[in-house]
C-alpha cells in the first residue's frame, strides 16, 4: 500500500492559514483583548506542533491544544479563533483514531470536543436560554435540583422503570416456557405477539391512568405491557435455537424434557433472551417517561421534562433528560455485562476475545 | 497418550460361540415422497456378536447412516426387527446400552470438556462426585488429561472429536456406534485417532460398529466389513477380517491388508455396477 | 415453507387466540365497567335484573373498558360521520399522523443509510461515531420532544416537520445499526475475489457490500417505521398540536371521553401494522426480484 500522507494534512494546513490571519487581525484591531492574541499566538504553535506525529511533539501537541482549548472558553468569543480549534480538535480525533487506543476513547475525545464547541458557541452567539443551554448552565441546574431529579429518579426509574421491566420480562419469558410443550399455542401466540411490536404501546397511557390511578403502577402497567412481548417472542425463538444434532444427543441419552430444558435448551436460548432484555430495558425506561406525560403525580422524571419546559426551565429540562440517558445508560452497561458474563460462549462474544 | 491397561488381553471369539449383541432382521426404511418413495434400506439381515468391530461401508446414499440411527432409534423402521441386546431399540436407548457419536462432536459450548463428559452421566442420575471421577477416568484414556478446564471452542477438531468419544464412553456401554466420526479431521490427525480407537477396542472388547466412507479407515479398524450399495440401500457383501485383532499403523503395508482393502473395493464396485 | 402452507399452519391457532382474546375482552369489559354502570345508569332507574346489568356494562356511555362493538361503531361513526376535512373525522387525525411518521421514517432512512456508508469506510469515523449513536438510544428522545417542538416553534417551524424530526431521530437508529451490518457482512473471501479484480471502492460497495446489505436492511426497516410512529404521536402530545392520532389520545383523556381514547388507539394499532405491511410488501417486491435474477 502507499504510504499515506501524514494525516489530516488538510485540516493542519488551512488551521495553520487560519491562525496566522487570527493573529493579523487581532494585532490590527485596535481594542483586541491581549489574551485573544496570546491565545492566536498559541494556536499557531500547536499547529506547527501538529505537523508531526513523532513522539515527542505529538505529546506537546495535545498538551498545547487542550490548554489553548481551556483558555478559549474564558476568553470573550473570537470566530477564526474557534475555527482553528475546531480544525485542530479534527485532527486530534483523527490522530487518536489510527493509535490503537481501547475503545470509547476516541468516543469519549469526540464528546469532550462536543461539549467544549457547544459551550463556545452558545455563550459566543448569544443563544437564548429556551432554545438551548450552555453546558455550563446545565450543570448548575443539575446540582441545584439535585435533590429534586433524585426524588424523581426514585419515582421513575426505582419504581416504574425496575418493577414494570423485572415483571414484564419475567412474564414473557414465563409463558414462553409454559407453552414450549403447547406448538399449537404457539403457532397462534407468535404471530400475534410479533405484530403488537408494530403498534404503538405507549398509547395505552392515558388508559391505564383511567384505571391504575395516577401513580406509579399505573406507568409500571404500561412498562409491563411493552416488555411482555419482545421477551415473549424472543425467548420463544431462542427455544428453537438448538441444533439439530444436539437435541439427538438428548435423545441418545434418554433425557426427560425437563432435563432438555434445563441442560440444552434453556443454556442455547439464553442469548436470544439477553437480546431482548437490553432492548427492553432501554424501552422500559422510554416508556415509563412518556407515560408521564399523560398524567402523574408531583414527581417523575417524565413529569419533570413536561412541566419545566412548560414553564421554559429549560437548564432544568436537560438536566433531568442528562439523569435519564445516565440512568439509562448504567442499566444498558450493567445489563451488557451480565451478558457477557452468562454468554461468554456465544461466537459473537467470543470473537472479540480471540482476537485480542 | 493415553494409559496402557496393564491386563493381558486374549484374543476375542470370532466364532459363534459370543451372543449377538445387535440382529437386523428384514429390516426395511421407507421415506414418503412427493412423486416415489424412497427406499432407504431394503430386507437388511445382519447379525453383530458382541466383541466385533463392524464397519458399514458404501458409497453416499446406500444407507449406512440409516442403518446405524435406524438401530441407535433415531430413525423409524417401516417393516422388520432391530434388536439391540435382545431389546428393542427404545428400550436400549433407555437402558443406556450403546453410545452414539455423531459426525461432529455436538459438544456443548457453554461446558467445559469435563462438564460435557459429565453430560450423559449426569442425566442418568449418577451423584456429583462419582460422574466427576468417572469424567476423568474417560478424558485420561482418550489421553487429554490436562484440558478438563477448557472450553470446546479452544480445541481442535481432533480433541473436540475425542471429547465426544470419551462422553459417550462416559457410562461404559457395551456398545458403541459411531457415525464418520473422523470424517471432517485431516489425514494425519486421523490416522492418529484410527489407532487410539482400535486400541481402545482391543483393551476393552466393546462391540463397536462404525460407519465410513474410507476403505483404509474400515479395512484397518474393523474384525468384519459391511459392504453397502445404494437405491435401493442394501448389502452387498459381508467380509470377515483376517488380519490380528492387534494391530499398528504398519499394517496397511502388508499384502494381508492389502488384499482385503481389494477385496472391499470389488464388492463396492460391484455394487455400484448391480443396479 | 410456502406462503400458502405457512397460513394453513398458522390460521387456526392464530385464530383461536383472536377468539379467546375476544371472548376476554367481552368479560374483562362487563367486570370493569359493571360498577360504574350500576351506580349510574342502573340503580337510578329502580330494579334490574343481570341481563340489564350485561346489556348496559357493555354498552355504557363512558366504559371503563370499551366492549368490541362500541369500539367499532365509534370508529365507523369517526370515519363515515364527518366530512372529509373537517377536524372531527378520524382519518383525518390518521392521516396527518400518517404522513408525519413516512416523512420521518424517510429522513431517517436516508441519514441512517448516509451515516452507516461514512462509517464503514472512515475507521475514525466508526471509532468515534459508533459509541456516540449506541449511546443515542439511551437518550429517552420521546423525552426531548416537548422541548424540540418548543424550541422549533419558537423559531417559527411549526406543522410536520418537528415531528417529522422526531420521528427521524427515532428511525435513523435501527437503520444505521443493521446498514452497518450489512455492509460489512460480505464474507472475506467475496471482498478479496472483488480485490483481485482491481475493484474500486465505489465498484466493491455498489457490487457487493450494498446488495448483500438488503437483507439485513428491511427488518430494520420495520422496527424503524413502528419506532417512528410511537415518535410521531408522542411529538403529538404537547399542547399546541391539534391535530394528530397523538393528539386525540391527550384530548380524549383530558375530557374523560373513553371512547374516543380507545378509537385513536385501535386506529393507531391499524396505522402501525398498515405502515409495517408497506415495509414487508416493498421487501417482498426487491427481494423477489434479486431471487428471480
Amino acid at each position: 500500500m502507499k504510504t499515506k500522507a501524514i494525516p489530516g494534512t488538510f485540516f493542519v494546513v488551512s488551521a495553520f492559514v487560519l491562525a496566522v490571519l487570527a493573529l493579523i487581525q487581532l494585532s490590527l484591531m485596535p481594542h483586541a483583548v491581549p489574551a485573544l492574541s496570546a491565545n492566536a499566538l498559541l494556536l499557531v504553535v500547536t499547529t506547527l506542533l501538529a505537523c508531526s506525529t513523532r513522539r515527542l511533539c505529538s505529546t506537546l501537541f495535545a498538551v498545547s491544544l487542550a490548554v489553548s482549548a481551556a483558555w478559549l472558553i474564558s476568553l470573550p468569543y473570537h470566530a477564526l479563533s474557534t475555527a482553528v480549534l475546531a480544525l485542530l480538535a479534527m485532527v486530534s480525533v483523527q490522530r487518536l483514531a489510527q493509535a490503537s487506543t481501547p475503545a470509547g476513547a476516541v468516543a469519549a475525545l469526540l464528546g469532550l470536543w462536543f461539549i467544549l464547541f457547544w459551550q463556545i458557541l452558545v455563550t459566543g452567539y448569544a443563544v437564548p436560554q429556551v432554545i438551548l443551554p450552555a453546558p455550563i448552565d446545565i450543570l448548575a441546574a443539575l446540582v441545584d435540583s439535585m435533590s429534586l431529579l433524585a426524588g424523581d429518579l426514585v419515582q421513575t426509574v426505582v419504581k416504574s422503570v425496575l418493577i414494570g421491566y423485572l415483571l414484564g420480562c419475567g412474564l414473557g419469558i414465563g409463558v414462553a416456557l409454559l407453552i414450549d410443550r403447547v406448538p399449537f399455542l404457539q403457532r397462534g401466540l407468535l404471530p400475534v405477539a410479533s405484530l403488537t411490536s408494530t403498534i404503538p404501546l405507549v398509547g395505552v397511557a392515558p388508559i391505564a391512568v383511567m384505571w391504575f390511578g395516577f401513580d406509579w403502577p399505573s406507568k409500571a402497567a404500561v412498562v409491563i405491557l411493552v416488555t411482555f412481548f419482545p421477551a415473549l417472542v424472543s425467548t420463544l425463538a431462542g427455544l428453537k435455537a438448538s441444533g439439530k444434532l444436539e437435541q439427538e444427543l438428548m435423545y441418545c441419552y434418554a433425557a426427560t424434557p425437563r432435563q432438555r430444558l434445563l441442560m440444552l435448551r434453556l443454556p442455547a436460548a439464553l442469548p436470544f433472551i439477553f437480546s431482548a432484555l437490553k432492548v427492553n430495558a432501554t424501552l422500559a425506561l422510554i416508556t415509563a417517561i412518556v407515560a408521564e406525560y399523560f398524567g402523574s403525580p408531583t414527581a417523575g422524571l417524565g413529569f419533570r421534562i413536561s412541566t419545566e419546559s412548560a414553564r421554559m426551565h429549560m437548564p432544568v429540562v436537560w438536566s433531568a433528560i442528562l439523569v435519564s440517558s445516565l440512568a439509562g445508560s448504567l442499566i444498558y452497561a450493567l445489563l451488557v455485562r451480565l451478558d457477557r458474563r452468562v454468554n461468554f460462549w456465544h461466537p459473537s462474544l467470543r470473537g472479540d476475545a480471540a482476537a485480542k | 497418550m493415553y494409559a496402557p491397561t496393564s491386563a493381558v488381553v486374549t484374543l476375542k471369539p470370532t466364532a459363534s460361540t459370543a451372543r449377538p449383541a445387535i440382529k437386523v432382521n428384514q429390516a426395511n426404511v421407507i421415506y414418503p415422497a412427493a412423486d416415489q418413495p424412497v427406499h432407504a434400506l431394503k430386507d437388511i439381515n445382519l447379525t453383530i456378536r458382541q466383541g466385533e468391530f463392524v464397519s458399514f461401508i458404501g458409497p453416499s446414499g446406500c444407507g449406512k447412516t440409516t442403518l446405524l440411527r435406524a438401530i441407535a432409534d433415531l430413525e423409524p423402521i417401516t417393516s422388520g426387527e432391530v434388536l439391540v441386546n435382545d431389546m428393542t431399540p427404545s428400550e436400549a436407548r433407555q437402558a443406556g446400552a450403546y453410545g452414539y457419536v455423531f459426525q461432529a462432536p455436538v459438544l456443548l459450548p457453554w461446558r467445559t470438556v469435563l462438564m460435557n463428559v459429565m453430560l450423559p452421566l449426569q442425566i442418568q442420575g449418577v451423584p456429583p462426585e462419582r460422574c466427576d471421577e468417572i469424567a476423568r477416568e474417560q478424558l485420561a484414556r482418550v489421553g487429554l488429561k490436562g484440558f478438563e478446564k477448557k472450553f470446546p471452542w479452544q480445541l481442535s477438531g481432533g480433541m473436540q472429536q475425542r471429547v465426544s468419544i470419551a462422553r459417550a464412553l462416559g457410562f461404559e456401554p457395551k456398545i458403541l456406534m459411531m457415525d464418520e466420526p473422523f470424517g471432517a479431521l485431516d489425514e494425519l490427525t486421523r490416522d492418529n485417532l484410527n489407532q487410539q480407537l482400535q486400541q481402545l477396542w482391543f483393551n476393552a472388547q466393546r462391540t463397536m460398529v462404525f460407519v465410513t466412507h474410507s476403505i483404509s479407515e474400515a479395512v484397518y479398524l474393523s474384525t468384519k466389513i459391511v459392504v453397502m450399495s445404494p437405491r435401493p440401500g442394501r448389502i452387498v457383501k459381508v467380509i470377515d477380517s483376517p488380519l490380528p485383532a492387534q494391530r499398528t499403523l504398519d499394517i496397511r503395508d502388508t499384502p494381508a491388508f492389502l488384499q482385503l482393502a481389494a477385496e472391499v473395493r470389488e464388492a463396492l464396485v460391484e455394487g455400484h455396477h448391480d443396479h | 415453507m410456502t406462503i400458502n402452507r405457512r397460513l394453513q399452519l398458522h390460521a387456526l391457532p392464530v385464530g383461536t387466540v383472536l377468539l379467546a382474546a375476544f371472548i376476554l375482552w367481552y368479560l374483562l369489559a362487563f367486570a370493569l365497567n359493571a360498577s360504574g354502570v350500576i351506580d349510574r345508569v342502573l340503580a337510578p332507574r329502580g330494579p334490574w335484573t343481570s341481563g340489564d346489568l350485561i346489556y348496559a356494562s357493555l354498552n355504557a356511555s363512558r366504559p371503563l373498558l370499551p366492549a368490541p362493538h362500541q369500539l367499532m361503531v365509534d370508529i365507523w361513526n369517526s370515519i363515515t360521520g364527518w366530512p372529509v376535512t373537517s377536524p372531527r373525522t378520524l382519518l383525518l387525525h390518521t392521516w396527518v399522523t400518517a404522513s408525519a411518521a413516512l416523512t420521518g421514517f424517510a429522513m431517517g432512512v436516508v441519514l441512517g443509510v448516509l451515516l452507516a456508508i461514512c462509517i464503514v469506510h472512515s475507521r475514525t469515523l466508526d471509532k468515534a461515531l459508533m459509541p456516540w449513536i449506541v449511546a443515542s438510544q439511551t437518550i429517552p428522545v420521546l423525552a426531548i420532544a416537548p422541548i424540540v417542538l418548543i424550541i422549533l416553534g419558537s423559531v417559527g417551524i411549526t406543522g410536520l416537520l418537528p415531528k417529522a424530526t422526531i420521528a427521524m431521530y427515532l428511525c435513523f437508529f435501527p437503520v444505521t445499526i443493521a446498514t452497518v451490518q450489512g455492509l460489512r457482512s460480505p464474507q472475506k473471501m467475496e471482498m478479496e475475489l472483488v480485490y483481485t479484480y482491481a475493484a474500486r471502492r465505489l465498484d466493491t460497495f455498489w457490487m457487493v457490500r450494498l446488495p448483500s446489505s438488503l437483507p439485513y436492511l428491511f427488518p430494520a426497516f420495520r422496527v424503524a417505521i413502528a419506532s417512528g410512529l410511537v415518535g410521531t404521536m408522542v411529538a403529538e402530545l404537547p399542547t399546541g398540536a391539534q391535530a394528530g392520532l397523538g393528539a386525540r389520545l391527550l384530548t380524549g383523556s383530558y375530557y374523560g371521553n373513553t371512547l374516543q381514547i380507545w378509537s385513536a388507539l385501535v386506529m393507531a394499532s391499524l396505522l402501525g401494522l398498515f405502515l409495517t405491511g408497506l415495509v414487508t410488501l416493498t421487501e417482498r417486491l426487491v427481494i423477489r426480484q434479486r431471487k428471480g435474477a
